[in-house]
Order: C-alpha cells, then structure tokens, then sequence
C-alpha cells in the first residue's frame, strides 16, 4: 500500500484519539470511589486524614486516618498504577477509629479517605502529598 | 513461605479496666508489588500480606484489607478498649497462603 500523506493524517488522527480515550488516574479513583459507594453523595469533616505536606521517600509515606463513628475506612492514591491503598474494618472494641500505617506513592497525588459511617452515610477526606522520590519501581 | 517473615507487637503489660490502648504491630515482609521489573525486564510476582486482622478475646479490633501500596515492612498502629484481662491475637495471612500469628496477654486491674 502506498502510504499518502492524506492516509498518514487518517490513520495518526486514530491513534491520538484513542489514547484520549483512556481514564486519566484521577478519574479511575472517582470510579472506584463510586463503585464503593454506591454513587452515594460524600459528606465531610468526620474524617481526619493527617499526612506529611512533602514526603522525600515515596516507598514509606506515613498515613494515619481517624474517622468517629465510621464503621470502615477505605484509602485510595490517585497516582499510583493501582489507586487502592487499604481498607480497614473497624470491630466493636475500637473506639477511636483511628489507624496509623506506611504507604507507597508513585509520585506527587492526592491520597482520598472515604468512611463508612455508622448510620450508612458517607465521609471523604483528601490530602495532597508532595513526593520527591517515586516508591513504585520502574 | 516467604523468608524471613518475622512479627513484632507492641501491647502494654497491664492496664485499668475499660481503658483505651494503642497497639503498634510490624512484620518484617518485602511486599512485592508485582510493579516492579528484574534485571531482565521481567516482571517480578507480586507477593504481599494481603490481609491483616486483631482479636481481643475472641471480639474482633481491627481487620485491614492490604494492596501492593502497603509498604515494606506492613506498619500498624490502632486503638483498643480493655474490658478484663485476656489475650490479643494478631494474624496476617500472605498471598502465598502462610498464615502468621502472635499472640499478646495483658493483665487488667
């Protein structure tokens, strides 16, 4: 096949179409949040996400959550190559709902903590976190 | 089995009935990611702890789903209410199926 200049425009205007098909990152964690919800509208101000403004090591990020009265809390990374994080499940001899742990971020992102409330409803809280050196590999 | 999988709890000794505690537990595991490639371009298996839980007495604490963005060395600190004296039990359950336990007493007065 002889290859026009006319073809060539045809065929390049395809590929860059389909790969601004692709979800961006930040919208696979809105899906995911959604999925897990339910579509359920997200409240605030119930949850505390306290994490550090810059992280120089993304490979161990401390993250610690507290959310009263929140019978899960679910942590997501919007820019890692797989958005969860962790889930925690609290039991009945917990009574601050809070957890501390150490995550891995990819690079600069926003990490999003969504609660399930005892009464059903739902919380969500957002940090930006600042990474300096990537935690994923490559 | 993955190697050198070793678990460390921190619980006080003692305590007053019905008082709040924190509990810090670590294990010492690589938590592969599956993201990563070897020298040759291959990708290296995921191998992580999936799974983390804590029992007093029977009465669950805490139960933590992990992913691949858990860090080396899986870190947790939680709270827990003391109603009598008894037994904390920690377990962490690898993706390779082994299950690792610990346990803690804490006498209560």
């Amino acid at each position: 096949m002889e290859l026009t200049r006319r073809q060539m425009l045809v065929t390049s205007t395809a590929a860059l179409a389909s790969v601004v098909g692709l979800p961006a990152f930040a919208s696979a964690t809105d899906d995911l949040i959604a999925e897990l919800t339910g579509g359920a509208s997200l409240g605030s101000g119930a949850i505390t996400l306290d994490t550090p403004e810059i992280a120089e090591n993304g490979n161990t990020v401390p993250v610690s959550v507290t959310a009263e009265g929140a019978k899960s809390v679910t942590l997501y990374a919007d820019g890692n190559p797989v958005p969860n994080v962790a889930t925690f499940n609290f039991g009945p001899l917990n009574p601050t709902r809070s957890a501390a742990t150490r995550i891995r971020l990819a690079k600069t992102q926003n990490v999003v903590a969504v609660a399930q409330m005892e009464d059903g409803s739902w919380q969500m809280a957002k940090n930006e976190i600042k990474v300096t050196i990537g935690g994923c590999g490559g | 089995m993955a190697k050198g999988v070793k678990p460390r709890v921190k619980v006080p000794k003692s305590a007053a009935a019905g008082e709040t505690i924190t509990i810090k537990t670590l294990i010492s595991h690589k938590m592969e990611s599956g993201q990563r490639k070897d020298s040759d371009g291959n990708p290296i298996p995921r191998s992580i702890i999936n799974r983390f839980t804590a029992d007093f007495n029977g009465q669950n604490v805490i139960d933590v789903t992990l992913e691949p963005a858990i860090s080396t060395n899986p870190y947790f600190q939680f709270d827990s209410i003391v109603p009598e004296s008894g037994e904390f039990t920690f377990t962490w359950y690898d993706d390779d199926g082994s299950v690792y336990t610990e346990t803690k007493s804490i006498s209560v007065s």
